[in-house]
């Protein structure tokens, strides 16, 4: 799936997140986080992101995620919503959700 | 027996609520991307609401999905996620007729068979918030084997029939309330009472609760958390109907296993509507 234009998808409240997707013309996949839990949960965070990209076979663009302490389901959900946005995509297929 | 008293309503696009609704223990919480989800937001809340009906902490509560009706341009998507994510319950506003049940009744069993679930897994509650609907009531109740409730709602009930709430013993709402209700019992479904919009307002919650109680209702539809221990504390039985509950059940278990047909108790009998109703009492001694 490509990510053809700039897409934003989430909150900035407590235990949301927000992420913004854009196209890039390096070529690769930037992922970019920030969280106030980055020391405790950085690394897990960082899995879901790649994880759910991965599923939606995001290659490349820019992904910066905004992180307010949200659980892992809220993490693939807005992650999802924002690659949708900007793929200006037809529904994603259930079948890369889960 | 489950109790089905409390049914908590959560907006579909808020992450906090979502993970945490479970704590206030309703007895069914119902993932809302319908009104409390603006149209800008449908996308993203269909995603949350997804992966929402996955998490463990729902494993003992009853999760229900509210859809946009079918016809407006979210409802199939919202039902394809709802199912897709093996919600336990749909929920179709503004129904009107029967024929609303049998349409996305259709839909369901078109998309269990595509995600290979079993055919009737998902149960279905018809909101009923119209003067059609209400007329219409029993043959939405009976409309497909999958119905498990309905629910009266309000607000909109209100505005079609031309009027509002006073507050009080709200005669407005005695024809749906009891129409309703007789179209759930003649059922054999559960039926919901409307929501209670002052979050703030005990006083007047808890007048309404005593109205849809006497009346028969299962539950209340619930917008705020702070509502389900004040309805569970409600419906919960006094210790003297908890005791004869008790011993109800107790007698027709000793009977069903000595073999008996008729049971009696202090020496009257007691007949299935007795030991039914005792079961009801059990089923709303729990409180959050």
């Amino acid at each position: 799936m490509k990510i053809l234009k700039e897409a934003i998808a989430g909150t900035l409240e407590s235990s949301d997140l927000l992420v913004k997707v854009a196209p890039n013309n390096t070529g690769t996949l930037d992922v970019v986080i920030r969280s106030e839990v980055i020391k405790q949960f950085g690394k897990q965070i960082r899995r879901v992101i790649d994880e759910t990209l991965g599923k939606l076979e995001v290659s490349q663009g820019s992904v910066v995620v905004e992180d307010k302490g949200a659980l892992d389901y809220a993490i693939r959900a807005r992650v999802q919503a924002a690659v949708q946005r900007g793929a200006a995509a037809e529904d994603l297929k259930l079948e890369q959700l889960s | 027996m489950k109790a089905r008293r409390s049914m908590l309503f959560v907006p579909g696009d808020n992450p906090a609520m979502l993970s945490t609704a479970f704590v206030y223990k309703p007895d069914s919480v119902m993932f809302d991307l319908e009104d409390a989800v603006s149209p800008r937001e449908k996308d993203s809340a269909r995603f949350l609401v997804f992966h929402a009906l996955s998490l463990a902490a729902y494993k003992d509560i009853e999760r229900v999905v509210r859809i946009n009706r079918l016809d407006s341009e979210y409802g199939l998507k919202d039902l394809a996620v709802a199912v897709k994510g093996r919600a336990d319950v749909v929920r179709l506003p503004k129904t009107d007729s029967a024929e609303d049940i049998r349409e996305l009744e259709a839909h369901v069993t078109r998309l269990e068979k595509e995600y290979g679930h079993p055919t009737g897994e998902t149960k279905l509650i018809a909101a009923i918030e119209s003067a059609s609907g209400v007329v219409n009531a029993l043959t939405i109740a009976t409309a497909s084997p999958r119905m498990i409730a309905i629910a009266l709602a309000g607000f909109d009930y209100l505005v079609d029939m031309q009027t509002r709430r006073s507050g009080g013993s709200e005669p407005e709402l005695f024809y749906a309330r009891a129409t309703v209700l007789h179209a759930a019992r003649a059922a054999r479904i559960d039926a919901f009472d409307v929501a209670y919009g002052d979050v703030n307002d005990d006083e007047g919650f808890l007048r309404e609760v005593q109205i849809a109680k006497q009346l028969g209702f299962n539950g209340k539809s619930l917008i705020h958390p702070r509502q389900v221990d004040l309805l569970h504390r409600a419906y919960a039985p006094t210790e003297k109907e908890l005791e004869r509950a008790k011993r109800v059940i107790a007698a027709a278990e000793a009977a069903h296993r000595n073999g008996l047909g008729v049971v009696s108790l202090d020496g009257k009998m007691i007949d299935p509507p007795v030991i039914h109703e005792a079961e009801l009492v059990l089923s709303r001694v729990q409180v959050a």
